[in-house]
């Protein structure tokens, strides 16, 4: 276990079960059905056939009838997939779920300052490139809106749930606040008076699921990408005072393609 | 207003576009007063840099005069005489205060592009693709300067632009080629490559207190201009390079070499012809002729310093023998910004006219014929200066 999952997990004060069944349910209740149903029909129309095609067919309609008794299906658990889900939960992300990232960066400014600045969280929205807005609720309750994918607005209301002052801050998602998402960030002095590394640990339960986030990290938008991104605004902000862009100049003609992808 | 924008291999337009404006606090805005195109501009010119985009405005050297600042922009009025060093620096990040300028952590917008290729992005630069930032160049009438209040150096009244101009990035960059050399008096360097930046190179080894320097080139005027600054020239169609710099220093081999050429060197030897026919096949990206050169050449113990530019993979590099002559390395892009001071007052002092290598000054609207001219080597084109408000 890497030092940052380990504190994660300190942090969260919870430690989510490491051990998996070998064959747990992962697929949901109306899918099992339909997998049993269809399954059969395909197996019993390939043994029709007598050919080799159909022993073929017939052998993948056994393949989803087993998948849909047995409710656990290789593919999904290999996709990091589970469509058998309760529908209410508790706050955060639960154990064995979600996306997790992390990433660090070293910026040359004190713990202090830099936790000062995080701790307002109504600044977050300016280096978090999806974030609109943080509402201060009270001292530990925050209202969060945010553009999640295919430009839907996803609002919830967030908690701090451990706070050590320039050293740690946690937060996650309420009860019933329909986003679950976790995360913490933590300030530690860098050797050689190099200023703070500022560590965050992310989790997200996205709501297109895992799959849907595992295909916008093969291009580059993932989780993992946004935070780095995110990350390095915030690096600038605290350096440089400002976000690096170009934004706004000038240039000559575009393309229409290239208008159309930027 | 208008500027000279990219629209593919060796089609550049000047153009009517949008104004420069102030984007961010620290920004300043330049009516540019003389700007140049420089070799590496060449790359662009060719297309041979990826991500540019059509419209995209080029140059990277230029000063000017400036007519808007930032909110936070304390250090500079309007009407102040400026030139900008072509690297854009933040001036708080770890490299910056190490005085690694070109090495800054904050200016580039696409750092991640960059990082995928490199493991790590340096500081964007004016008018070079989009992989180094995107900002827009300053062959332009107008600019926008980002990071103004640590990156322009004020100009004094009694230093011309044609003088002063170069500070922006080639007489820096020759210099630091020259001063990564660690000279002790009796020195001799080698010098390939008689473009500006070997011009440079040259004149700032013999201020640096090189007893010698040897040029290497193939073009009349380059070496001419070589010779006025005080260096042997040798043109190296004329046989084995290592051979004969091992002749002309007693057999040692020089002390320092600087490879002034960089990625698309040309040559009369077996590797230099590899080169242009991987290159062709898209089998190599860079051709390394004139660094195995300088690696061959050198005296052990010596240092290889290579301000030319590199992009990619090279391939046959000799490391071996730079292992066994325990060869120091220096490269990488210019820290312009710990330069400007000192070699303004090189030039104040007069120890060192910088305009000695303009050979072309046109208006901006000639910027199209210029690239050509200066692409071909034609009309004994070593270096053009734009003027956009002439």
């Amino acid at each position: 276990m890497s030092t940052a999952t380990r504190e994660f997990r300190e942090t969260y004060g919870r430690r989510p079960s490491t051990k998996k069944s070998a064959r747990s349910v992962n697929v949901g209740d109306w899918e099992r059905a339909g997998s049993t149903g269809l399954g059969a029909i395909l197996a019993v129309y390939g043994l029709k056939r007598r050919s080799l095609f159909g022993l073929l067919l017939s052998g993948v309609g056994a393949s989803l009838v087993y998948r849909g008794v047995s409710g656990h299906c290789d593919a999904y658990e290999a996709l990091g997939v589970n469509t058998n889900r309760p529908n209410a939960h508790a706050g955060g992300v639960r154990a064995q779920q979600g996306l997790r990232a992390e990433c660090s960066e070293t910026i040359r400014r004190p713990a202090d300052r830099l936790f000062r600045f995080w701790r307002q969280l109504e600044n977050l929205p300016r280096f978090m490139a999806h974030l609109e807005s943080v509402a201060p609720l009270d001292e530990r309750r925050s209202h969060w809106v945010a553009r999640g994918p295919a430009g839907a607005r996803l609002e919830w209301d967030a908690a701090i749930i451990n706070e050590e002052e320039n050293r740690l801050i946690a937060w996650q998602s309420e009860p019933g606040s329909g986003v679950s998402t976790a995360a913490s960030v933590h300030f530690e002095p860098a050797a050689g008076h190099r200023g703070t590394v500022v560590r965050v640990s992310l989790k997200y339960d996205p709501p297109g699921g895992k799959a849907a986030a595992r295909l916008a990290d093969l291009f580059g938008v993932g989780l993992e990408h946004r935070l780095k991104e995110d990350m390095r605004r915030f690096k600038q902000l605290m350096e440089a005072g400002e976000i690096a862009t170009v934004a706004g100049q000038a240039s000559g003609p575009r393309s229409p393609l290239i208008r159309a992808i930027t | 207003m208008k500027a000279v924008c990219w629209h593919g291999a060796h089609d550049v337009r000047v153009e009517t576009v949008p104004d420069a404006q102030i984007l961010n606090p620290r920004d300043a805005v330049l009516k540019v007063t003389a700007t140049a195109i420089c070799g590496s501009d060449l790359h662009l010119y060719n297309g041979s840099i990826p991500t540019m985009e059509q419209g995209d405005i080029l140059g990277h050297e230029f000063m000017g005069e400036v007519v808007e600042t930032g909110s936070e922009v304390k250090n500079l009025k309007p009407g102040d005489r400026v030139v900008v060093p072509f690297a854009i620096a933040c001036g708080e990040c770890f490299f910056c205060q190490s005085q690694l300028w070109s090495l800054c952590d904050n200016t580039n917008p696409n750092a991640a592009l960059l990082e995928t290729f490199y493991g790590a992005s340096g500081s964007a630069l004016f008018g070079y693709s989009h992989l180094y930032g995107g900002y827009a160049g300053g062959q332009a009438e107008y600019v926008r300067v980002p990071f103004a209040d640590v990156g322009p150096i004020k100009v004094p009244d009694h230093v011309t632009d044609e003088q002063a101009l170069f500070l922006s990035d080639i007489f820096p960059t020759g210099y630091m080629a020259a001063e990564r050399c660690e000279l002790q008096p009796g020195d001799t360097v080698a010098v390939w490559g008689c473009g500006p930046i070997g011009q440079f190179a040259i004149r700032s080894a013999r201020l640096l207190g090189a007893e010698r320097v040897i040029a290497i080139d193939r073009i009349p005027e380059r070496l001419e201009m070589a010779r006025q600054g005080g260096a042997e020239t040798l043109d190296y169609r004329d046989g084995d390079v290592p051979e004969r710099l091992r002749e002309m220093t007693g057999g040692m081999g020089p002390d320092a070499c600087i490879d002034a050429v960089g990625m698309e060197a040309h040559g009369t030897t077996l590797d230099a012809m590899a080169d242009r026919i991987k290159h062709r096949l898209y089998l190599a990206t860079d051709r390394p002729h004139a660094l195995r050169e300088a690696i061959k050449s050198c005296r052990k113990g010596g240092v290889v310093s290579v301000p030319g530019v590199y992009g990619g993979w090279l391939d046959k590099l000799p490391f071996g023998a730079a292992f066994a002559k325990g060869l120091r390395f220096g490269m990488g892009q210019t820290h312009v910004h710990r330069y400007l001071r000192p070699l303004m007052e090189r030039i104040e002092r007069g120890e060192i006219d910088p305009s000695f290598v303009i050979t072309h000054r046109l208006p901006l609207e000639d910027a199209p014929q210029a690239y050509d001219v200066f692409d071909h080597k034609q009309d004994d084109c070593i270096k053009v200066v734009l003027t956009p408000h002439s």
